[in-house]
């Protein structure tokens, strides 16, 4: 395991990226930063700049508009790094896979600037904050 | 000339967990101007519920909005009733009641959790949020799911909550209100909130009603519209509670009038819980015949409006959705104008926006890729498109 690897795992910083979510899953993970969960005990933090991050925690089916953001946001952070698509929209774009707005999933969009990416999932609609940490503990695990 | 700054901020900013672009002109510390771009979250919505039996589109507008996921079925179940003319039974009525006002309860909670962290104040946050924890328990018992409750349908409920299950919904809320009240205390009894608060963002009776802006956003300046009192759809007339309005219109007044709305649904839920009767949930619906209907449901964000037509067939041939933010957000350049730029983010939220509930449309233009369109081309648009209607309709009817 390089040493990039082993401090990405350590402590993961995320970047949280709404690229055309129904909140919902913003408010669940949200949720894991308050008291009940608060996850931030294990050195996962929430952070206002995609340079600093880790990881990336997307929601949403990419919309049209939102798709450049994303991708400009990935080359933005700090390789290597992990991209977190959180719900069954980003996953698949879920109920809106017929809007003719959505250009997503996440995973296309991303691979469209690195075919390397590492995309990890997360399904549900919205997943529950049990499921968000333990897809993380997983995606942890297996790098 | 003073020099003019432009601040963007957005799309993506930690402050809002939404994409939305809100361009700042200042001066020195005062705001100016502000523009806002939007779309970043438009999914089409209508455009899909057109391609969906009428069945499945209550779980797609249940996804407008995560947080309004029981108002927007409901203002939609409600047009559709009216248009099959469907007669709901009473438990019905009192279940859809309850899961709304709980719905109220965690969106009022988590907004003054989210106010705190926007002034910085992240202790009422944390507090706000784990008191909010009881209240998603409690309708994950009732409908399975923690925030999605997919509890309406057409004709009634899904899921009937046990009678069994009353006496916990009255103790829960009994246990809600110690916490709720210190919340409360916290804030209206804090020297430092009221200096940061009070006479912030002041949106006052005129420009209120000149944005028509709606919910708490119009309470709070002295308009005292609620869908639930003056056009009372599910229980609502059925159980005591009062309106609560505030005359200033400030940041300060808008925390005030969700704080105390709190009570008055804890007060709903409660009685809900004792007075609700026995008796079946839903009724039957054959059909839904040719014609066009809407519904209203006062979300926690302010008064929800769906307009649906149908054609005879098992799809609506159009659906529009108005949400609450689509008309509270102009009403920024009425109360952000004039403000320090440090007092925007928490004039911005005060509101309570939701992007995805307002946003529209995106145009691509094939020629240079995207394409914005000014109020002037959107006000163009709308004319050129009722005049259209205008004429189809003269044709009809000189048919
Ligand atoms: S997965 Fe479900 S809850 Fe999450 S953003 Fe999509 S529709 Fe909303």
């Amino acid at each position: 395991m390089s040493w990039k690897i082993w401090a990405l795992k350590k402590s993961p910083w995320v970047f949280h990226v709404n690229t055309g979510a129904c909140n919902n899953c913003d408010i669940e993970l949200l949720e894991l930063l308050t008291p009940r969960f608060d996850v931030e005990r294990f050195g996962i933090k929430l952070v206002g700049t995609p340079r600093h991050a880790d990881a990336l925690v997307v929601t949403g089916g990419v919309t049209r508009q939102a798709a450049p953001r994303l991708q400009e946001i990935y080359r933005q952070t700090p390789k290597p790094c992990v991209v977190f698509a959180i719900g069954s929209c980003a996953c698949s774009k879920g109920i809106f896979k017929k809007g003719y707005h959505m250009i997503g999933p996440v995973d296309k969009v991303i691979k469209e600037v690195d075919p390397e990416a590492i995309v990890m999932y997360i399904p549900g609609c919205p997943p529950k904050p049990e499921a968000m940490i333990l897809g993380v503990v997983k995606a942890l695990a297996a790098l | 000339m003073k020099k003019r700054t432009i601040i963007p901020i957005g799309p993506y900013h930690p402050l809002q967990e939404e994409a939305e672009f809100f361009q700042l002109y200042v001066e020195g510390e005062k705001v100016v101007d502000m523009d806002v771009r939007i779309s970043y979250n438009h999914r089409g919505i209508e455009g899909i519920s057109e391609t969906m039996h009428f069945d499945q589109v209550t779980f797609l507008v249940e996804r407008i909005c995560g947080i309004c996921s029981a108002s927007h079925p409901l203002a939609y179940i409600q047009a559709v009733e009216d248009l099959a003319g469907v007669e709901v039974p009473e438990r019905a009525l009192y279940l859809r009641t309850i899961i709304n006002e709980l719905e109220r309860i965690h969106s009022h909670v988590l907004w003054a959790g989210l106010a705190g962290h926007f002034i910085g104040y992240n202790t009422v946050w944390m507090w706000a949020w784990r008191y909010r924890e009881p209240v998603l328990d409690l309708l994950e018992e009732i409908s399975g799911s923690r925030i999605n409750y997919a509890n309406a349908k057409i004709g009634g409920c899904r899921r009937d909550i046990p009678n069994e299950l009353m006496p916990h919904i009255q103790k829960v809320m009994d246990e809600l209100i110690p916490p709720m009240d210190m919340i409360t205390k916290a804030v209206l009894d804090d020297p430092v909130i009221h200096a940061r608060l009070k006479g912030v963002g002041v949106l006052t009776k005129e420009d209120a009603l000149r944005y028509c802006v709606t919910g708490p956003t119009a309470r709070a300046s002295g308009v005292p519209i609620d869908v639930r009192r003056d056009d009372p759809y599910a229980a609502y007339d059925r159980v005591e509670w009062k309106v609560i309005t505030r005359n200033e219109g400030d940041v300060f007044a808008k925390a005030v009038v969700r704080l105390l709305e709190i009570f008055e649904s804890i007060k709903i839920i409660k009685e809900c819980a004792e007075k609700i009767p026995d008796g079946p949930i839903e009724a039957e619906v054959r059909e839904i015949p040719p014609g066009e209907a809407v519904g209203h449901v006062e979300a926690p964000r302010g008064e929800t409006f769906h307009y649906v037509r149908s054609d005879g067939g098992n799809r609506p041939v159009r659906h529009k959705v108005r949400s609450p933010s689509y008309v509270n957000v102009p009403s920024f350049r009425a109360s952000c104008i004039g403000q320090s730029i440090s007092d925007v983010s928490i004039t911005l939220a005060s509101v309570d926006p939701c992007y995805s509930c307002t946003e529209r449309i995106a145009v691509v233009d094939s020629d240079t890729g995207e394409r914005v369109y000014t109020a002037r081309d959107l006000i163009k648009l709308s004319q050129d498109k009722t005049k259209r209607l205008m004429e189809e309709r003269g044709r009809q009817t000189n048919e």
